[in-house]
């Protein structure tokens, strides 16, 4: 019978002499990378291509708007937030002016809640697309990244038309949305809403993203080298996930069934009949699958909006000139494409904000880094990083 | 007349100046146009238009033009680089490329040197620019080009040894190293040695990716991870030194593949009597093909890891290359 002390002294004895000495070298990774995305610093202690040790450094782009908004009005800080995270600009806003709305007791419109609701769900494509695109870029493909841009324009296309920016649209109103928005003739007696055709149109760039989620997929899912590079790495426990605040597709990834669509009634979602997209392992693999499938879960909401929107109807809850909430503080959490995005109003009756916490996806989704990249070698890194789909002014507000 | 040239011709000298000067126009001609085809193509498998305007059509002008931008970027060696060391590695990058020249037969005598151990020679040469490869990166004072460089080397020492064996299957088929002794081989038995040797040819040509350095396994170059890997520090005309020899090098593997593989400057129903004139368009068009595939790879696979590469080749190609050595030597002694 071998014991563990006649294992250990066999093993020291078979040991080979030749022992090269390695010094370890801290590698800096950003702020200016090229998949960094944006100005992430990440500085790492590596051996060979072993990384043992990753520190993230954040805060290079932080714009303050947190304190910006304490000396702001609520119709000027729509145009701040709508930057945090500027690669789904419009989902950002729905959070804030919800909370606000919520101080102040005003019932939005249903064709507003409509207009908004397929307006989110444009963003979260759009935002998904771009992870689409990148994601295999930080992999080494590069094809990927023009089907899911090409496409991304279409949908960009559309929220342009209406809101008049693709980026920064500013276009949600306490009350409702801004009316007179969209292309066609105005007139004060008969305000347009949409645009012409809007609708049809979106159905149209809606069967256009499946297609290329069906392309994606062929070209990405099916390649063995991704597989490769993707299954069983960075795998994310669930409860290690929750313990960091990790949130949205992430959390979801890692087999967590929770969506704030279906748990909290910032829009009406309760009337649309889509699934919560959840993975298995928690590994890169999951989180880029579970991404796919979001994009295919949104055009199933916004086909079912567009058949229940209703015809016509006000755009805009009557409110006040000039706009005050009254005293009081509310916390109004949503669903964005990145996690979940939360905003804790403080107000005193102002026409500003006392005081306004943001709570970011891409802030808690990044605090996992230095946890899930410990031992990683160093392409991982990338992959792993890339995985996350974080926007940095997301991180740094 | 005719007597005269073909007498000033024969001095060695002469001759030699001549053949240096063909490759020396050769080389940034093959580059260029290899670099164009790459853009067109990339940009029509990703709906992109690519170059358009320079040159007025098609933008054809377009390397031309960047040709001269890269003389005209300031040549930068960072503080602390080795030098002299930094300023050698793109020269010799581009002389283990050059030099493979030598050894491809274009047509029947046309080739620059029919070396008796030509091939061997070539899978020599080709690894010098490896050297070339660890240089830039040892010599860059650049942590990602440190990595870079090494990597280069890992991926030489995992690939070499396919690349090698892939080749000892034709070599045995052929009965001769000469690489015009291939060809002629390849004529006399009526087919492409491809027919047969399917399996390493199939490992040359992967083999060839990671010696190139191209996607799948770019590895050393892994622009997401390691900014431009051993090329971060380069700039103008020593950049443009190893983008041309990218493209000449992808040229010269795939001629060799073609030359081992494909029957080079041979195509079976063209009259050997007219392969003199036809020869090199033949073996252009083959390599034309095989660059084609790279250039199609390079733009649809994502990127191994370093691991998984050392996996793939010590595993998988290796053992394979082995066995097609066994059975061709087998087959060849039965037969």
């Amino acid at each position: 019978m071998v014991t563990d002390n006649d294992l250990t002294k066999h093993l020291s004895e078979a040991q080979v002499s030749v022992e090269i000495q390695t010094e370890d070298m801290t590698l800096n990774i950003g702020p200016q990378h090229p998949s960094t995305h944006g100005v992430l610093r990440l500085v790492a202690r590596v051996n060979g291509e072993r990384c043992f040790d990753v520190r993230p450094v954040i805060g290079y782009m932080h714009r303050g708007y947190e304190k910006l908004s304490e000396v702001r009005t609520y119709l000027q800080i729509t145009a701040l937030i709508n930057r945090i995270d500027w690669v789904s600009g419009y989902a950002n806003e729905i959070p804030f002016i919800v909370a606000a709305e919520k101080l102040m007791d005003v019932e939005v419109p249903e064709r507003a809640q409509y207009i908004r609701l397929i307006l989110t769900e444009m963003a979260r494509i759009s935002s998904h697309l771009i992870f689409m695109a990148s994601y295999p870029l930080e992999l080494g493909a590069a094809t990927p990244l023009f089907f899911a841009l090409r496409d991304r324009e279409r949908v960009l296309d559309l929220l342009e038309g209406v809101t008049g920016g693709r980026f920064h649209p500013n276009f949600n109103r306490i009350g409702g949305v801004k009316p007179n928005a969209g292309a066609g003739p105005t007139t004060k007696k008969t305000p347009q809403d949409l645009p012409a055709g809007f609708l049809a149109d979106t159905r149209d760039a809606m069967s256009v993203v499946l297609d290329t989620c069906e392309e994606i997929e062929d070209l990405v899912a099916g390649n063995e080298i991704f597989r490769a590079r993707t299954k069983g790495l960075g795998v994310l426990p669930p409860e290690v996930a929750a313990a960091f605040g990790v949130s949205g597709p992430n959390l979801r990834a890692s087999g967590v069934n929770f969506d704030l669509r279906k748990v909290e009634d910032y829009l009406p979602y309760d009337k649309f009949d889509f699934d919560v997209v959840v993975g298995e392992n928690g590994d890169c693999w999951d989180r880029w699958w579970v991404r796919l499938q979001e994009i295919r879960e949104s055009t199933k909401i916004i086909q079912q909006a567009i058949d229940g929107i209703p015809p016509s109807g006000p755009l805009q809850a009557k409110v006040p000139k000039l706009i005050k909430v009254p005293q009081g503080e509310t916390y109004v959490r949503a669903e964005n494409p990145k996690g979940e995005m939360g905003y804790y109003l403080v107000s005193d009756g102002g026409t500003g904000p006392y005081r306004l916490k943001i709570r970011s996806a891409s802030f808690s989704n990044i605090s996992i880094l230095s946890w899930i990249l410990e031992g990683v070698l160093v392409p991982d890194i990338i992959a792993i990083m890339g995985s996350l789909d974080f926007v940095l002014g997301d991180v740094d507000r | 007349m005719i007597e005269t040239i073909t007498d000033v011709f024969s001095n060695f000298w002469v001759s030699l100046a001549g053949k240096l000067l063909l490759v020396a126009t050769m080389v940034p001609l093959i580059g260029m146009l290899l670099g164009f085809a790459e853009m067109k193509l990339s940009a029509k498998m990703q709906s992109r238009v690519g170059p358009y305007f320079a040159g007025g059509r098609w933008g054809w002008a377009q390397l031309i033009a960047d040709g001269v931008k890269f003389f005209q970027k300031e040549d930068l060696v960072p503080e602390d680089a080795d030098s002299p060391v930094f300023k050698a590695a793109p020269i010799l990058v581009l002389v283990g490329t050059v030099s493979l020249f030598l050894v491809i037969p274009f047509g029947p005598g046309l080739i620059f040197q029919d070396l008796s151990v030509g091939i061997f020679y070539a899978l020599a040469i080709s690894s010098v620019g490896t050297i070339g490869v660890l240089m830039a990166g040892w010599s860059s004072a650049n942590k990602y080009s440190l990595m870079g460089g090494l990597r280069a080397a890992g991926q030489l020492i995992a690939y070499e040894r396919p690349l090698v064996l892939a080749v000892v299957g034709s070599v045995i088929m052929a009965g001769t190293m000469s690489m015009s002794g291939i060809v002629e081989a390849q004529i006399s038995v009526g087919f492409p040695f491809v027919v047969v040797q399917f399996v390493g040819f199939g490992i040359f040509m992967t083999a060839a990716l990671a010696e190139l350095a191209r996607i799948p396994f770019d590895m050393p170059i892994a622009e997401s991870e390691l900014v431009m890997g051993y090329l971060t520090e380069y700039s103008g005309f020593r950049f443009l030194f190893f983008f041309l020899a990218e493209f000449a090098n992808m040229f010269t593997l795939s001629a060799i593949a073609a030359t081992l593989f494909l029957g080079g400057y041979w195509l079976p129903f063209v009259p050997e009597s007219s392969l003199e004139f036809t020869g090199p368009l033949i073996l252009v068009g083959k390599v034309f093909l095989l660059t084609f595939t790279m250039i199609w790879f390079r733009w649809t696979f994502p990127r191994f890891r370093e691991d998984q590469l050392q996996t793939l080749a010590w595993k998988v190609l290796i053992p394979l290359a082995l066995m097609n050595i066994a059975i061709t030597a087998t087959l060849k002694v039965v037969l």
